[in-house]
């Protein structure tokens, strides 16, 4: 006990003397803290938000869904259900609507609604009654950019198809409004009785058709659910529960938190490395006070006692601050993500997630503090008498080994945390702390070399810059680190969302299709045609869609397949792969998009048909080269042997294809055709549409260049929220920066004040500093900019396929914003060593 | 308590530079009774610190035993030995060796503090007292002179009231007149307290002041004189 609180008074008493120091290194824990609970808080209310929502997201206990109409037997069970449940039903597929009153056209998501659709939540809607009136006529309400886009008002007509509909109100809020469902159009409500009036589902059209239920109380959904999924599973019923909904969302949205999540915590880490390095520092600066004190009677566990408190005061401390700081952020976080989000999210207080940000600042700054305060138990009680006689041997011990292994455990365990896989998780430990050697071998190889061969005749103030980075206790190689690791966050980021866009708008080249044709009936082909060529525009297609089925795999029927997964009582993932319809075409070439991976493109056995798959959708399916699959063409059995199997760059907005079969297979089954085209001016482009949509109601028009600008806004959502979390290492960086300036600080006024004594002057001084921290912001953005190409091409090549290009003027751009940012803080901290008269320095000695 | 208090034997500590071994001292034997004011007398280089550091506890010798107050140092492990010294000696240091961090009191303090005793801020204003520095027990070390940083030392020395206080060139960095109160200060506290005193000089005025001179020349003793 005598030994704690003398370590504690210690402690205390170290902690008091250099404020400003503790101050920083407090701040460095204390950021990376408050954006880890800020996003680990915000998860809790996402969950929380979730939980209280689900039932509104579904708007029903229970939902039967199917892209066919449904079949006798299933319309059997709902009759059966409705005996004991309230109904209602949505009708969804994409049309193309317009107001005839103004000019344009937009592909708008229909839901025709029947019943008391949401039964739990609301649509909310301007007017406010506007949802209530909807079933009183032919009415419609329509999502607001609907109306900008068509420059129309409530009170409009709406033409869809055949019918028309009178505008009376917008969408303001519903509880299902996910980002990506909407991207290929504004959605709209109308009454399901005058659905048929638009002769909008015709063959082709891909619709949904989908039943909800309200459950009287006391029956469980989930008992039910399972019992419909074996006894639907041959009619290919999708059947879902508010707790699916809810698994599902949080799955999601856990692992969107968790990648954000993992941005804070580097700057937590990155935090920690300040600690560390502050930490190996103090222990060089107080080891003559640590000398006493052994020689005083201290032991040396006692003498160690007393710097660990000290870190574990600062760590908690800073953790605190942290957490209080997260809660504020945490406030902001709402706003960036929403459009990317199913649910309202309020923000609250999450004691969880504070306990826990708290929890992991003050351990992650004991971990990285321990390994350089061991070095406290190596001081010998002798150097207070005199210096060693004999250069100080590199240590290397048990508690050594031990100090390692928990930081190496610490950062692989909170990175599994973070992301929630223990794969993942394991990767990305590896990558940061690949990142994080690279950038230390690195910055300490460029300074020897920078030492060796500085070039003799640059001038002195450039060479006592230089070296200034090699002076004793110099923290050169952490400044690089922490400078070079939030510059290459910033870098990696920067060129990801580059090649992403890059990739997108790709699609919208001067010579690429920008606008697609689909649902074209054969005997209407011949007069679209006519239309595009008298507009004098150029022709892609037509392209065959042949909607159909699977029947069998290799001799099991699809519902002995579907009862088979529907047995083990949840959903499985590849039950959408059995139970859609797959819109297949049928050609001899292979598409630009396309490469063949398995098998041969051509066969010459002419039967059974040989067909090439979707690599993704073979591995889904369980199936390769060989196998045999019966499929449902309208209703005729078509047997196929799987011939090859095929990578597809989805990412290309063209006609791509799970199922592609070869010409004369399918030329006489009923199909629907695409036509692709390009308008470049915009305003051409909207009386284009319009005029197919009004000749040709049945057809839908989707404009490859509105597709791409939402795609675009979603990319750069997530790629602004990452940027928001990024900004935090950013800020880390800089504060360790300050944290070592104030650490070496009597140091640096010495220096300054024996120059001023042998002549320099203050401007001179200024040059030396500014070359100082100049080739340090120099070597940490070159040393960043190297890791984060590679970086990214491996995330381009690797993860999202895709070609990479280097922007070399912004990233230079960035480099050089990192470099002045180095330097301004550098200057702006080293006021003191310029001011400070020679005399009063040299007098304190 | 023994009668002797310090007593070493064939003591001997050698260094390995680079290649070579070194020899700093060489087969030091000498006995120190209880209460005696010894001064280890030489010039730059003889071996004098090291002997210190050596007869401290503060430093393994590489052959040869050191008893203090009849326990020999070398069985006892390097935390034992600190516990050893926070028990029984004091410390004096040529360059004062105050923690910057503390205050004149809380220097005091440190090896009070050490040894779980409360009472240790009274004690320390009484010290601080007796060596002239009423009034600057909240000072840092680096708002006072050499001569009050050392004042300071000297309390913090005697705060245990030592069997034993060692004082390496304790006047090393002072003037003349300072240097000369500091000594006076440490020969009343000796007196008073009933301390033995190891004195490392190379002043042979200072030197004159002690019982007992002990010459060391290239590591070896040279002469041991009384008086």
């Amino acid at each position: 006990m005598t030994g704690f609180l003398f370590a504690l008074r210690m402690a205390a008493r170290e902690l008091r003397a250099a404020p400003r120091r503790m101050a920083l290194l407090v701040g460095t824990v204390a950021v990376g803290v408050a954006a880890l609970v800020a996003i680990n808080s915000f998860t809790d209310n996402l969950q929380e938000s979730v939980q209280q929502q689900a039932r509104g997201i579904l708007g029903a206990d229970l939902a039967l869904s199917s892209r066919q109409p449904f079949s006798r037997r299933t319309e059997a069970v709902v009759d059966s259900l409705s005996r004991r449940a309230e109904l209602a039903r949505i009708t969804s597929f994409a049309a193309m609507a317009y107001v005839p009153r103004t000019a344009g056209t937009r592909l708008v998501q229909v839901a025709a609604v029947e019943g008391g659709y949401p039964f739990y939540g609301q649509i909310g809607t301007e007017p406010r009654e506007a949802w209530r009136r909807l079933q009183t006529g032919r009415h419609v309400i329509v999502d607001p950019s609907l109306l900008s886009a068509l420059d129309a008002r409530i009170g409009d007509t709406l033409a869809l198809g055949e019918a028309r509909f009178g505008i009376i109100g917008t969408i303001t809020a519903t509880a299902s409004e996910a980002g990506f469902r909407f991207a290929l159009g504004p959605r709209i409500y109308i009454p399901a009785r005058h659905l048929q009036d638009t002769g909008l589902l015709g063959f082709g059209a891909r619709v949904q058709y989908e039943v909800f239920a309200r459950l009287p109380p006391g029956t469980s959904a989930q008992q039910l659910a399972a019992r419909y999924r074996q006894q639907l599973a041959p009619e290919r019923i999708r059947v879902r529960t508010v707790a699916d909904d809810q698994r599902n969302l949080n799955q999601v949205l856990s692992r969107l938190a968790g990648y954000l999540g993992l941005v804070a915590l580097m700057a937590l880490l990155l935090g920690g490395i300040g600690v560390a390095s502050a930490a190996v520092v103090l222990v060089r600066q107080r080891s003559d006070s640590i000398a006493v004190l052994r020689c005083l009677g201290a032991t040396s566990r006692r003498t160690f006692a007393v710097y660990l408190i000290e870190a574990g005061v600062m760590g908690l401390a800073g953790s605190v601050l942290g957490a209080l700081g997260g809660l504020a952020l945490q406030r902001l976080l709402p706003g960036l993500l929403a459009p990317l989000l199913p649910v309202t999210v309020t923000p609250s207080l999450s004691w969880r997630a504070m306990a826990l940000g708290v929890g992991i600042g003050l351990w992650v700054t004991l971990v990285f503090s321990l390994l350089p305060l061991l070095g406290v138990r190596r001081i010998s009680p002798l150097q207070a008498l005199r210096r060693p006689y004999q250069p100080e041997q590199p240590w290397r011990d048990l508690w050594w080994g031990v100090a390692l292994l928990a930081l190496g455990t610490t950062t692989l365990l909170l990175t599994v945390h973070q992301v929630g896989s223990w794969k993942q998780g394991t990767i990305f430990a590896a990558g940061i702390a690949g990142t994080l050697l690279v950038l230390w071998g690195a910055a300490g190889f460029l300074t020897r070399m920078l030492r060796r061969r500085a070039p003799g005749q640059w001038s002195y103030l450039w060479r006592q810059g230089l070296a200034n980075l090699h002076r004793p206790a110099n923290q050169t190689a952490t400044l690089i680190l922490a400078i070079g690791f939030a510059a290459f966050l910033l870098a990696t980021l920067y060129l990801v969302q580059h090649n992403l866009l890059r990739q997108l708008s790709e699609t919208g080249g001067p010579a690429r299709p920008n606008l697609v044709m689909f649902d074209i009936q054969a005997d209407q082909l011949s007069a679209v045609r006519d239309q595009l060529g008298r507009a004098g525009l150029p022709i892609v297609g037509p392209t065959p869609i042949v909607p159909m089925r699977i029947q069998s795999i290799n001799g099991r029927s699809i519902s002995s397949l579907l009862t088979r997964d529907s047995l083990r009582g949840e959903e499985r993932s590849s039950g959408w792969a059995l139970r859609r319809e797959y819109r297949s075409t049928y050609r001899d070439s292979i598409a630009p998009t396309e490469r063949v991976t398995a098998g041969r493109w051509r066969s010459p056995e002419p039967s059974p048909v040989r067909i090439s798959l979707e690599q993704e959708l073979a591995q889904e399916l369980g199936v390769g080269v060989g196998d045999e699959i019966v499929w449902d063409v309208q209703g005729v059995s078509l047997a196929s042997r799987i011939g090859s199997l095929r990578q597809v760059d989805w990412a290309r907005f063209e006609p791509n294809f799970f199922v592609v079969f070869p010409s004369g297979a399918l030329e006489r089954a009923p199909q629907s055709l695409v036509l692709l085209t390009r308008i470049a001016n915009p305003a051409d482009r909207g009386r284009f549409q319009r005029r197919i949509a009004e000749r040709f109601p049945n057809v839908s028009t989707l404009d490859l260049s509105l597709l791409q600008e939402s795609l675009e806004r979603l990319v750069g959502r997530v790629a602004l929220a990452v940027r928001f979390m990024a900004f935090f290492s950013l800020g880390v960086g800089i504060l360790v920066l300050i944290a070592a300036l104030a650490t070496s600080r009597f140091q640096r006024i010495r220096e300054g004040a024996l120059l001023r004594t042998l002549g320099a002057t203050r401007s001179q001084l200024y040059q030396i500093i500014l070359a100082e921290y100049a080739s340090l912001g120099v070597l940490a953005s070159a040393v960043a900019g190297v890791l984060a190409l590679g970086a990214s091409w491996a995330l381009a090549r690797f993860v999202f396929e895709s070609t990479f290009t280097v922007p070399l003027i912004p990233l230079a751009g960035l480099g050089l914003a990192i470099v002045a940012l180095t330097v301004a803080v550098g200057l702006a901290n080293s006021r003191d060593v310029v001011r400070r008269a020679p005399l009063e320095v040299l007098r304190e000695e | 308590m023994s009668d002797v208090m310090l007593q070493c034997h064939s003591l001997t500590r050698a260094y390995r530079s680079g290649q070579r071994e070194i020899t700093v001292l060489k087969d030091i034997t000498f006995s120190l009774p209880t209460g005696e004011f010894l001064a280890i007398l030489g010039p730059s280089g003889s071996g004098k610190t090291t002997l210190l550091g050596l007869l401290a506890g503060l430093d393994r010798p590489t052959s040869g035993t050191v008893h203090l107050d009849g326990q020999e140092l070398g069985g006892l492990s390097e935390d034992e030995r600190a516990r050893l010294r926070a028990d029984k000696i004091g410390f004096v240091f040529q360059s004062f060796q105050l923690i910057p961090t503390l205050t004149a009191q809380e220097n005091v303090q440190v090896p009070l503090e050490l040894r779980g005793e409360s009472g240790g801020a009274s004690r320390a204003r009484e010290l601080l007292g007796r060596v002239g520095l009423s009034g600057r027990e909240h000072h840092y070390p680096a708002q006072l002179s050499g001569g009050e940083q050392q004042r300071v030392a000297l309390a913090r020395g005697f705060s245990i009231r030592p069997k034993l206080l060692f004082a390496d060139e304790p006047t090393g960095n002072l003037d003349a007149v300072t240097g000369s109160t500091i000594i006076e200060l440490m020969v009343d506290l000796n007196r008073a307290l009933g301390t033995t005193l190891v004195l490392v000089t190379h002043d042979l005025d200072l030197a004159a002041r002690a019982h007992r001179t002990i010459r060391l020349a290239d590591g070896r003793v040279v002469s041991d004189t009384a008086g």
